[in-house]
Protein backbone atom coordinates (compact mmCIF):
# COMPACT_ATOMS: atom_id res chain seq x y z
CA UNK A 1 0.00 0.00 0.00
CA UNK A 2 1.62 3.31 -1.12
CA UNK A 3 2.01 6.05 1.46
CA UNK A 4 -0.85 8.57 1.52
CA UNK A 5 -0.91 12.21 2.59
CA UNK A 6 -2.61 12.90 5.95
CA UNK A 7 -6.38 12.61 5.57
CA UNK A 8 -9.16 14.50 7.26
CA UNK A 9 -12.11 13.02 9.08
CA UNK A 10 -15.31 13.31 7.04
CA UNK A 11 -18.94 13.11 8.10
CA UNK A 12 -20.47 9.68 7.52
CA UNK A 13 -23.67 9.85 5.46
CA UNK A 14 -26.73 7.89 6.57
CA UNK A 15 -29.49 6.19 4.60
CA UNK A 16 -31.72 7.25 2.92
CA UNK A 17 -29.14 9.64 1.41
CA UNK A 18 -29.30 9.29 -2.39
CA UNK A 19 -25.53 8.96 -2.74
CA UNK A 20 -25.66 5.62 -0.90
CA UNK A 21 -27.90 4.26 -3.65
CA UNK A 22 -25.75 5.67 -6.47
CA UNK A 23 -23.34 3.42 -8.33
CA UNK A 24 -19.84 4.87 -8.23
CA UNK A 25 -17.94 6.18 -11.24
CA UNK A 26 -14.57 4.68 -12.13
CA UNK A 27 -11.69 6.77 -10.83
CA UNK A 28 -8.11 7.49 -11.85
CA UNK A 29 -6.22 6.20 -8.79
CA UNK A 30 -3.31 8.59 -9.48
CA UNK A 31 -5.58 11.68 -9.47
CA UNK A 32 -4.63 13.82 -6.41
CA UNK A 33 -8.34 14.18 -5.52
CA UNK A 34 -8.71 10.40 -5.43
CA UNK A 35 -5.54 10.08 -3.32
CA UNK A 36 -6.95 12.69 -0.92
CA UNK A 37 -10.24 10.78 -0.76
CA UNK A 38 -8.36 7.55 -0.01
CA UNK A 39 -6.57 9.28 2.87
CA UNK A 40 -9.86 10.72 4.16
CA UNK A 41 -11.51 7.30 4.12
CA UNK A 42 -8.73 5.81 6.23
CA UNK A 43 -8.72 8.80 8.59
CA UNK A 44 -12.49 8.60 9.05
CA UNK A 45 -12.41 4.84 9.49
CA UNK A 46 -9.74 5.14 12.16
CA UNK A 47 -11.74 7.49 14.37
CA UNK A 48 -14.92 5.40 14.07
CA UNK A 49 -15.02 2.72 16.78
CA UNK A 50 -15.39 -0.80 15.40
CA UNK A 51 -15.32 0.41 11.80
CA UNK A 52 -13.49 -2.03 9.52
CA UNK A 53 -14.31 -0.49 6.15
CA UNK A 54 -15.61 2.67 4.57
CA UNK A 55 -16.67 3.46 1.01
CA UNK A 56 -16.62 6.77 -0.88
CA UNK A 57 -20.45 6.77 -0.93
CA UNK A 58 -20.42 6.88 2.87
CA UNK A 59 -18.59 10.21 2.84
CA UNK A 60 -20.88 11.54 0.13
CA UNK A 61 -19.07 10.70 -3.12
CA UNK A 62 -20.36 8.25 -5.72
CA UNK A 63 -16.96 6.87 -6.70
CA UNK A 64 -15.43 3.40 -6.82
CA UNK A 65 -13.08 3.79 -3.86
CA UNK A 66 -13.15 2.16 -0.44
CA UNK A 67 -10.90 1.48 2.53
CA UNK A 68 -10.64 -1.69 4.62
CA UNK A 69 -8.78 -2.62 7.78
CA UNK A 70 -9.80 -5.77 9.60
CA UNK A 71 -6.51 -6.19 11.44
CA UNK A 72 -7.14 -6.68 15.13
CA UNK A 73 -10.75 -7.78 14.64
CA UNK A 74 -11.42 -11.00 16.58
CA UNK A 75 -13.10 -12.71 13.60
CA UNK A 76 -10.32 -11.99 11.13
CA UNK A 77 -8.57 -14.91 9.44
CA UNK A 78 -6.72 -13.79 6.31
CA UNK A 79 -5.78 -10.13 6.55
CA UNK A 80 -4.19 -7.67 4.15
CA UNK A 81 -3.91 -4.91 6.73
CA UNK A 82 -4.96 -1.34 6.11
CA UNK A 83 -5.56 -0.49 2.47
CA UNK A 84 -7.60 1.38 -0.10
CA UNK A 85 -8.81 -0.09 -3.38
CA UNK A 86 -10.03 1.78 -6.44
CA UNK A 87 -12.28 0.36 -9.17
CA UNK A 88 -12.47 -2.96 -7.33
CA UNK A 89 -14.46 -5.90 -8.56
CA UNK A 90 -15.07 -9.46 -7.45
CA UNK A 91 -13.16 -11.97 -9.58
CA UNK A 92 -14.44 -15.08 -7.85
CA UNK A 93 -16.55 -15.88 -4.81
CA UNK A 94 -17.38 -19.17 -3.15
CA UNK A 95 -18.34 -20.88 0.12
CA UNK A 96 -21.42 -18.85 0.93
CA UNK A 97 -22.31 -18.32 4.54
CA UNK A 98 -24.97 -16.29 6.29
CA UNK A 99 -24.10 -13.64 8.85
CA UNK A 100 -25.61 -10.56 10.45
CA UNK A 101 -24.16 -7.23 9.37
CA UNK A 102 -24.31 -3.69 10.58
CA UNK A 103 -23.27 -0.55 8.73
CA UNK A 104 -22.39 2.94 9.95
CA UNK A 105 -24.66 4.36 7.28
CA UNK A 106 -27.65 2.32 8.50
CA UNK A 107 -27.33 2.71 12.27
CA UNK A 108 -30.81 1.57 13.28
CA UNK A 109 -30.87 -1.84 11.60
CA UNK A 110 -28.87 -4.99 11.16
CA UNK A 111 -29.49 -7.59 8.48
CA UNK A 112 -28.86 -11.25 7.70
CA UNK A 113 -26.87 -11.51 4.49
CA UNK A 114 -25.41 -14.41 2.50
CA UNK A 115 -21.86 -13.69 1.45
CA UNK A 116 -18.96 -15.69 0.08
CA UNK A 117 -16.30 -16.66 2.64
CA UNK A 118 -13.72 -17.27 -0.08
CA UNK A 119 -13.04 -14.32 -2.33
CA UNK A 120 -10.73 -12.99 -5.00
CA UNK A 121 -10.93 -9.26 -5.66
CA UNK A 122 -9.17 -7.18 -8.28
CA UNK A 123 -8.59 -3.45 -7.97
CA UNK A 124 -6.07 -0.64 -8.16
CA UNK A 125 -4.05 0.97 -5.41
CA UNK A 126 -4.24 4.74 -4.95
CA UNK A 127 -1.20 6.88 -5.88
CA UNK A 128 0.48 4.33 -8.17
CA UNK A 129 -2.59 2.84 -9.81
CA UNK A 130 -0.94 -0.57 -9.49
CA UNK A 131 -3.35 -3.38 -10.38
CA UNK A 132 -3.60 -5.90 -7.54
CA UNK A 133 -5.47 -9.12 -6.94
CA UNK A 134 -6.31 -10.06 -3.35
CA UNK A 135 -7.26 -13.54 -2.27
CA UNK A 136 -8.90 -13.67 1.13
CA UNK A 137 -11.43 -15.49 3.31
CA UNK A 138 -13.65 -15.16 6.35
CA UNK A 139 -14.30 -11.76 7.84
CA UNK A 140 -12.12 -9.80 5.42
CA UNK A 141 -13.94 -11.44 2.50
CA UNK A 142 -17.31 -10.40 3.93
CA UNK A 143 -16.05 -6.88 4.57
CA UNK A 144 -14.71 -6.50 1.01
CA UNK A 145 -18.05 -7.58 -0.46
CA UNK A 146 -19.88 -5.11 1.80
CA UNK A 147 -17.61 -2.25 0.67
CA UNK A 148 -17.67 -3.20 -3.02
CA UNK A 149 -21.45 -3.22 -2.73
CA UNK A 150 -21.32 0.36 -1.38
CA UNK A 151 -19.26 1.45 -4.40
CA UNK A 152 -21.98 -0.08 -6.61
CA UNK A 153 -24.71 1.81 -4.73
CA UNK A 154 -25.91 -1.21 -2.74
CA UNK A 155 -26.51 -1.50 1.01
CA UNK A 156 -26.86 -4.70 3.03
CA UNK A 157 -30.57 -3.84 3.01
CA UNK A 158 -30.53 -4.72 -0.71
CA UNK A 159 -29.00 -8.12 0.03
CA UNK A 160 -30.94 -9.53 2.99
CA UNK A 161 -31.94 -13.13 2.60
CA UNK A 162 -35.67 -12.98 3.43
CA UNK A 163 -38.54 -10.82 4.61
CA UNK A 164 -37.64 -11.34 8.28
CA UNK A 165 -33.94 -10.63 7.87
CA UNK A 166 -33.86 -6.96 8.84
CA UNK A 167 -33.71 -6.36 12.57
CA UNK A 168 -33.94 -3.27 14.73
CA UNK A 169 -30.70 -2.84 16.61
CA UNK A 170 -30.81 -4.19 20.16
CA UNK A 171 -27.90 -2.22 21.46
CA UNK A 172 -26.64 1.01 20.06
CA UNK A 173 -23.05 1.58 19.02
CA UNK B 1 -50.44 5.70 16.43
CA UNK B 2 -52.92 2.99 15.42
CA UNK B 3 -52.36 -0.75 15.46
CA UNK B 4 -54.26 -2.32 12.57
CA UNK B 5 -54.56 -6.09 12.50
CA UNK B 6 -56.06 -7.92 9.55
CA UNK B 7 -56.60 -11.60 8.93
CA UNK B 8 -58.37 -13.44 6.16
CA UNK B 9 -58.25 -16.35 3.74
CA UNK B 10 -55.25 -15.73 1.54
CA UNK B 11 -55.56 -14.47 -2.03
CA UNK B 12 -53.62 -11.96 -4.12
CA UNK B 13 -54.56 -8.34 -3.39
CA UNK B 14 -55.07 -8.28 0.37
CA UNK B 15 -52.05 -6.09 1.10
CA UNK B 16 -52.87 -3.72 -1.73
CA UNK B 17 -56.50 -3.35 -0.57
CA UNK B 18 -55.69 -2.75 3.08
CA UNK B 19 -52.76 -0.40 2.47
CA UNK B 20 -54.76 1.39 -0.24
CA UNK B 21 -57.54 2.06 2.27
CA UNK B 22 -54.99 3.32 4.80
CA UNK B 23 -53.32 5.57 2.23
CA UNK B 24 -56.72 7.07 1.39
CA UNK B 25 -57.04 8.30 4.99
CA UNK B 26 -53.48 9.68 4.96
CA UNK B 27 -52.20 6.76 6.98
CA UNK B 28 -48.45 6.37 7.03
CA UNK B 29 -47.36 2.76 7.53
CA UNK B 30 -44.52 2.41 9.98
CA UNK B 31 -43.40 -0.99 11.28
CA UNK B 32 -45.45 -3.92 10.09
CA UNK B 33 -45.33 -7.65 9.71
CA UNK B 34 -47.40 -9.63 7.27
CA UNK B 35 -47.24 -13.35 6.79
CA UNK B 36 -49.08 -16.36 5.49
CA UNK B 37 -50.16 -18.86 8.15
CA UNK B 38 -51.72 -22.03 6.73
CA UNK B 39 -53.87 -20.24 4.19
CA UNK B 40 -54.68 -17.32 6.48
CA UNK B 41 -52.95 -14.09 5.66
CA UNK B 42 -52.19 -12.06 8.80
CA UNK B 43 -51.12 -8.43 8.99
CA UNK B 44 -50.13 -6.28 11.94
CA UNK B 45 -49.43 -2.71 10.91
CA UNK B 46 -48.55 0.38 12.93
CA UNK B 47 -50.10 3.36 11.22
CA UNK B 48 -49.55 7.03 11.89
CA UNK B 49 -52.35 9.28 10.70
CA UNK B 50 -53.97 12.60 11.48
CA UNK B 51 -57.37 11.15 10.59
CA UNK B 52 -59.77 10.23 13.39
CA UNK B 53 -59.92 6.54 14.37
CA UNK B 54 -63.53 6.35 13.22
CA UNK B 55 -62.53 7.45 9.74
CA UNK B 56 -59.83 4.81 9.54
CA UNK B 57 -62.27 2.17 10.76
CA UNK B 58 -64.79 3.23 8.17
CA UNK B 59 -62.25 3.07 5.36
CA UNK B 60 -61.19 -0.40 6.46
CA UNK B 61 -64.79 -1.58 7.02
CA UNK B 62 -65.38 -1.37 3.27
CA UNK B 63 -62.26 -3.45 2.55
CA UNK B 64 -63.24 -5.86 5.28
CA UNK B 65 -66.77 -6.55 4.08
CA UNK B 66 -65.88 -6.69 0.39
CA UNK B 67 -62.70 -8.69 0.90
CA UNK B 68 -63.80 -11.10 3.62
CA UNK B 69 -61.19 -9.85 6.06
CA UNK B 70 -61.34 -9.54 9.85
CA UNK B 71 -60.01 -6.09 10.73
CA UNK B 72 -59.26 -4.52 14.08
CA UNK B 73 -58.10 -0.93 14.66
CA UNK B 74 -56.90 0.30 18.01
CA UNK B 75 -54.87 3.25 19.28
CA UNK B 76 -51.52 2.36 20.82
CA UNK B 77 -48.92 4.56 22.45
CA UNK B 78 -46.34 5.78 19.98
CA UNK B 79 -43.31 4.41 21.75
CA UNK B 80 -39.91 4.71 20.17
CA UNK B 81 -38.49 1.43 18.84
CA UNK B 82 -36.05 1.05 21.73
CA UNK B 83 -38.49 1.89 24.53
CA UNK B 84 -39.13 -0.97 26.90
CA UNK B 85 -36.44 -3.03 25.23
CA UNK B 86 -34.35 -5.33 27.37
CA UNK B 87 -30.67 -4.44 27.27
CA UNK B 88 -28.75 -7.55 26.42
CA UNK B 89 -27.47 -9.85 23.73
CA UNK B 90 -29.39 -11.35 20.82
CA UNK B 91 -29.85 -15.10 20.52
CA UNK B 92 -31.89 -17.34 18.28
CA UNK B 93 -33.83 -20.18 19.87
CA UNK B 94 -34.35 -23.21 17.63
CA UNK B 95 -36.86 -25.83 18.72
CA UNK B 96 -38.08 -28.87 16.85
CA UNK B 97 -39.75 -32.13 17.67
CA UNK B 98 -42.97 -34.08 17.65
CA UNK B 99 -46.05 -31.92 17.98
CA UNK B 100 -47.93 -31.87 21.27
CA UNK B 101 -49.72 -29.20 23.32
CA UNK B 102 -47.59 -26.95 25.49
CA UNK B 103 -44.29 -26.72 23.61
CA UNK B 104 -44.39 -22.96 23.12
CA UNK B 105 -45.70 -22.34 26.64
CA UNK B 106 -42.99 -24.49 28.17
CA UNK B 107 -40.09 -22.97 26.25
CA UNK B 108 -41.25 -19.38 26.58
CA UNK B 109 -42.01 -20.00 30.25
CA UNK B 110 -38.33 -20.69 30.86
CA UNK B 111 -37.40 -17.54 28.93
CA UNK B 112 -39.90 -15.41 30.85
CA UNK B 113 -38.65 -16.57 34.25
CA UNK B 114 -35.17 -15.37 33.29
CA UNK B 115 -36.41 -12.02 31.97
CA UNK B 116 -35.49 -12.99 28.40
CA UNK B 117 -37.46 -10.89 25.92
CA UNK B 118 -38.93 -12.50 22.79
CA UNK B 119 -38.66 -10.03 19.91
CA UNK B 120 -39.68 -12.31 17.04
CA UNK B 121 -41.17 -15.77 17.04
CA UNK B 122 -42.62 -18.09 14.46
CA UNK B 123 -43.89 -21.65 14.61
CA UNK B 124 -44.70 -24.11 11.85
CA UNK B 125 -46.41 -27.47 11.92
CA UNK B 126 -45.99 -29.98 9.11
CA UNK B 127 -47.40 -33.43 9.75
CA UNK B 128 -46.06 -34.42 13.13
CA UNK B 129 -43.07 -32.09 13.02
CA UNK B 130 -43.31 -28.92 15.06
CA UNK B 131 -40.73 -26.18 14.53
CA UNK B 132 -40.26 -22.99 16.54
CA UNK B 133 -37.75 -20.25 15.80
CA UNK B 134 -37.46 -17.19 17.98
CA UNK B 135 -35.16 -14.26 18.30
CA UNK B 136 -34.68 -13.26 21.92
CA UNK B 137 -32.75 -10.72 23.95
CA UNK B 138 -30.99 -12.20 26.96
CA UNK B 139 -30.31 -9.66 29.72
CA UNK B 140 -26.62 -9.13 30.41
CA UNK B 141 -26.86 -10.50 33.96
CA UNK B 142 -28.32 -13.85 32.90
CA UNK B 143 -25.89 -16.79 32.90
CA UNK B 144 -26.32 -18.24 29.40
CA UNK B 145 -25.05 -21.71 30.37
CA UNK B 146 -27.65 -21.91 33.11
CA UNK B 147 -30.32 -20.70 30.71
CA UNK B 148 -29.27 -23.40 28.20
CA UNK B 149 -29.48 -26.05 30.91
CA UNK B 150 -32.96 -24.91 31.91
CA UNK B 151 -34.11 -24.88 28.29
CA UNK B 152 -32.72 -28.40 27.75
CA UNK B 153 -34.51 -29.68 30.79
CA UNK B 154 -37.82 -28.08 29.80
CA UNK B 155 -37.45 -29.31 26.22
CA UNK B 156 -36.89 -32.83 27.52
CA UNK B 157 -40.18 -32.67 29.43
CA UNK B 158 -42.15 -31.85 26.25
CA UNK B 159 -40.02 -34.13 24.07
CA UNK B 160 -38.39 -31.56 21.78
CA UNK B 161 -34.86 -30.53 20.93
CA UNK B 162 -33.76 -26.95 21.73
CA UNK B 163 -30.74 -24.88 20.77
CA UNK B 164 -29.82 -21.37 21.89
CA UNK B 165 -27.42 -19.75 19.43
CA UNK B 166 -25.75 -16.37 19.87
CA UNK B 167 -26.30 -13.86 17.10
CA UNK B 168 -23.19 -11.86 16.38
CA UNK B 169 -23.39 -8.71 14.37
CA UNK B 170 -20.40 -7.87 12.21
CA UNK B 171 -19.97 -4.13 12.07
CA UNK B 172 -18.66 -3.09 8.67
ZN1 LIG C 1 -21.49 -0.16 5.18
Amino acid sequence: MPELPPGSVRTVVRAPATVLATAGRDVDPTDPDVVALAADLLATQEVSPGCVGLAAQQVGEALRVFSVDVSGHPKTRSCHGRFVLCNAEVVSASRKGRGREGCMSVPDFTGDVQRARRLVVRGQLPVTGEQVELETDGFEAVCLQHEIDHTNGLLFLDRVSDAHAIHPRQTYL
Amino acid sequence: MLAVTVIGADRPGIVAEVTGALAAVEGNLEDSTMTLLRGQFAMVVLVRTGSPVAEVEQALARVSSQGGLAVDVRPVSAASPAAGAVQGSSYVVHVNGADRPGIVATITGVLARRGVNVVDLGTRLAGELYVLTAEVVVPLDVDVDELRAELDEAAGVVGVHVRLVAVETDEM
